[in-house]
């Protein structure tokens, strides 16, 4: 059984999306207009931008959590696939249910598979590549913020993702706890090899983990930049701190230009 | 006067033993206090006022029975069979009504709690039932049913109906929509999603709604069986009134009070039982978070 999961994993790597002409309008807002976006299979993309310019509206339409108004995504050119069987999504909130405990709330993620043999196995094994197998008997309750956002993390790895869907996760966390699950969220990726799509409106942590950074303003892709850096990403390192840099610029003399009009 | 102190410390530190012993003499007023057996403290002492009352004669015995003669009266009840099986009668009503009116309110309330068509159809109707004082429809249930078993347990169900499924629908309606969306976004069925996620989120709510519910359900069926019954505590109390039997109708009442802390005892363990999750109920077992 081990084996076939292996090869199950193996089977599933990442997936492709493609976005066309997406619109989003809010009764007469309209928050997300002809947008287009090509993410490959694999890719660790990050979403920046200032609050409000509809980047996690852009993660809940290619999770299909919201309908589109206009457009089209889709999975998978050559074999497309349903959002609901591919798309995982990590909230900004862990969203565990407080009446179960803690392992109970990672075997949420195995859908279909709960209540297997080996099902808990694997939802043992996931809290364990969090660091939390200890605490698999507690309540939610009784955990930190960083430690809950692990559970939840869990939670989307045991349901083995082909696209995984971040809608800043850390963004309620302190610096430290920030920095570990950085590194957690980076090896998982590649260790598992799904597809990554964090919506952040951090700089320094699109620029610590992604591939390839999209800068959405006024519902459309503004700038699209590939992050050419060699992984893991030494925090402070010159180049980091520059590309840092460069975005932040951009996306402050956006506002400043703004401001001038 | 330094020498004094010095005898005083050497006196201190050479008998550790007997400073402990000293301070358990001294009688440790909120520990008693804080525990649980001190719940009874007051109603004891009501007794036992009551008691003095009636042994130094300030009111008629014909008015109020001492509690030694209350306790006499439930002692030669007991003997006759009378009162176990008025007892027992009553007990009966109130679980079947419960049981049944509960369920229909449970069910209701789930319904319309999930379903928008069922909210639409039957929460107005049930809204616009749920202000007709339910004890006003007694002299109507006499003439349809009569005084037999169905009108006792229809006026019970009426009463508990409307506080289990008003707070049902309530626990339903307030379930994080955060959860379900989570839920729905690892494509978790709606039996799942029901089972794991609705149910429990709303279960804290049904329990406010299921104690507040044996409250009127004692009310009902004690109004019921005092004026429409053959058997029953209520009708044990009416029958004593008639014959001036003062202690037993003294000693309904007090069964009444018993039965209400029972149930409400019940449904506290149930409570914490069901929702040990809480962190309410994990700080008053004294868990660290």
């Amino acid at each position: 059984m081990t084996i076939q999961t292996t090869v199950d994993a193996h089977l599933r790597p990442g997936v492709s999306m493609r976005a066309r002409n997406l619109d989003k309008s809010f009764g007469s807002t309209r928050v997300l207009s002809g947008l287009d976006l090509d993410v490959p299979a694999g890719q660790f993309l990050a979403i920046v931008g200032r609050s409000g310019c509809g980047k996690s509206t852009l993660l809940r339409l290619v999770a299909g959590l919201d309908e589109k108004t206009r457009g089209a995504v889709s999975f998978e050119e050559h074999a497309p696939v349903q959002a609901h069987d591919v798309v995982r999504v990590m909230f900004q909130e862990p969203r565990l249910l407080p009446w179960a405990r803690v392992l109970a709330n990672v075997e949420v993620g195995l859908g279909a598979r709960r209540g297997d043999v080996d099902g808990r196995e694997q939802a043992l094994e996931a809290l364990r590549s969090v660091g939390l197998e200890d605490r698999a008997t507690e309540w939610p309750s009784t955990l930190s913020g960083g430690q809950k956002q692990r559970v939840a993390f869990a939670r989307a790895l045991v349901s083995r993702p082909r696209l995984l869907a971040f809608d800043e996760p850390l963004g309620a966390l302190d610096a430290l706890t920030r920095v570990e699950m950085q590194r957690l969220l980076e090896s998982a990726w590649l260790r598992e090899g799904f597809t990554a799509l964090l919506v952040t409106h951090d700089v320094a942590e699109a620029v610590a983990l992604a591939d390839r950074i999209v800068i959405i303003e006024n519902g459309a892709i503004s700038r699209d930049i590939a992050v050419d850096l060699p992984r893991p990403r030494r925090r402070g390192a010159v180049e980091v701190a520059e590309l840092e840099e460069q975005i932040l610029d951009y996306l402050l003399g956006e506002a400043a230009g703004r401001a001038a009009e | 006067m330094k020498r004094a102190v010095t005898h005083r410390q050497e006196a201190l530190i050479s008998s550790g033993g007997s400073i402990c012993s000293d301070m358990s003499r001294r009688i440790p007023w909120r520990a008693i206090l804080e525990s649980r057996a001190s719940a009874w403290i007051v109603p004891m002492s009501i007794v036992a006022i009551w008691q003095a009352v009636c042994v130094l004669e300030l009111t008629p015995s014909t008015l109020l029975p001492s509690p030694m003669a209350v306790i006499d009266a439930a002692r030669r009840l007991t003997l006759t069979g009378e009162l176990p099986l008025n007892l027992g009668v009553s007990f009966l009503r109130a679980i079947g009504g419960l049981a049944i009116g509960g369920a229909i309110g449970f069910f209701f309330g789930l319904a319309n709690g999930v379903s928008k068509i069922s909210e639409v159809l039957a929460d107005s109707t049930l809204q616009m039932a749920r202000n007709i004082p339910h004890l006003a429809l007694i002299p109507l249930v006499i003439l349809w049913l009569g005084i037999d078993e169905e009108a006792k347990l229809f006026l019970v169900s009426i009463g508990v109906f409307f506080p289990i499924y008003v707070n049902t629908l309530h626990g339903v309606r307030s379930v994080d929509p955060q959860l379900v969306e989570m839920a729905r976004s690892y494509g978790m069925p709606s039996r799942e999603l029901f089972g794991l996620v609705v149910l429990p989120g709303a279960l804290p709510s049904i329990f406010v709604g299921l104690r507040y519910a044996l409250g009127v359900m004692w009310l009902t069926l004690i109004v019921a069986e005092t004026i429409a019954a053959q058997s029953g505590l209520g009708y044990m109390a009416m029958q004593a009134r008639e014959f001036m039997q003062v202690d037993v109708v003294v000693l309904s009442i007090l069964i009444y009070a018993l039965l209400g802390k029972f149930a409400d005892s019940v449904a506290r363990f149930l409570e914490r039982a069901c929702l040990s999750w809480h962190p309410a109920f994990q700080r008053e077992r004294g868990v660290a978070p």
